[in-house]
């Protein structure tokens, strides 16, 4: 089974590569781009075949590796 | 003082950092790859170099701070060892938990590579005893990820503690918070710091400014 991680600079954290993508935007002519918060996605193939242990089992990965807590949060999809 | 540089895949100043502790601090100085699992006997400091360990992959200093080795650092440290982070070895230890915080890409989103004044805040730790505290040291930068963050209630702690051992003089290159350069753990033997003291110990780096940490260290380390 397949997990997806989103990991994302939490809300207060500045994200200046999110604003330098921002300008760009604005630059190329796409105005109303109020805010961008850039993060990653991190997919991985489980062996795992029970829904939530697998999420169980990602959410201690993302704890001990794949997200820092310290600056970013993180949300699991299930497929 | 007996020291160890820790090796990892892509680390860059980890000769740079033997180099100046044999030279100023007179210590002998073993290498230890990551993947060791324990560190030599009767070390006094533990040192982690600069450098783009396992290529800043994931997040600068995270796989490295995952590696074997880290492990018994992390034990070294906790039974009262010094340990000194520069550069991504500041950042590993923000990432095994040893210091508090973390290190972002720089405000500018540029890599910055010079000499800047650095303000030295305290002169009590094994670090900075050579210093006095106010005295400015010139000091290279090198780095992508140096803009060091913490939640407000943690720099509250840093500060009222004397715990932010150096800072930015003319303001921080990179956006770090209130211009921190380098902080101590709460038992003042674990140093991390963004510039690279071991760059500036030679009259042919162009300056000596480092010198008085590693000096620091011999004194405070002498009798250990």
């Amino acid at each position: 089974m397949k997990a997806r991680v989103h990991v994302s600079l939490k809300s207060g954290v500045l994200d200046p590569q999110g604003e330098a993508i921002r300008h760009a935007l604005g630059t190329l002519g796409f105005e109303g781009v109020e805010g961008v918060r850039q993060g990653k996605l991190i997919e991985l193939e489980l062996a795992q075949t029970d829904p939530a242990a697998a999420e169980a089992e990602v959410k201690k990965m993302c704890e001990a590796l794949l997200a820092n807590p310290v600056i970013e949060s993180y949300k699991i999809e299930i497929a | 003082m007996r020291a160890a540089v820790i090796v990892f895949p892509g680390s860059n100043c980890d000769r740079d950092m033997q180099v100046a502790l044999q030279a100023v601090a007179s210590a002998p100085v073993e290498m230890v790859w990551h993947k060791e699992t324990a560190l030599p006997r009767g070390l006094d400091l533990v040192a982690l170099p600069g450098g783009f360990s396992f290529g800043d992959h994931l997040r600068c200093g995270a796989i490295a701070g995952k590696s074997p080795i880290m492990r018994a650092v992390s034990d070294f440290a906790h039974a009262g060892g010094h340990v000194l982070g520069v550069c991504n070895g500041f950042q590993i230890l923000t990432e095994t938990g040893l210091l508090p915080g973390a290190l972002l890409r720089n405000g500018n989103l540029k890599f910055l590579c010079k000499p800047v004044a650095l303000s030295v805040k305290t002169s009590a730790s094994p670090f900075t005893s050579a210093w006095n505290a106010g005295d400015v040291a010139t000091i290279p930068i090198a780095h992508h990820d140096g803009a060091y963050v913490a939640d407000p209630d943690t720099l509250a702690e840093l500060e009222g503690e004397d715990r932010v051992a150096f800072t930015y003089a003319q303001g921080a290159p990179n956006g770090a918070v209130h211009d921190i350069a380098g902080v101590l753990s709460a038992n003042r033997r674990v140093l991390g710091m963004m510039p690279h003291p071991e760059r500036a110990v030679d009259p042919a780096h162009g300056g000596t400014d480092g010198a008085p940490l590693f000096r620091s260290l011999a004194d405070a380390l002498v009798s250990a």
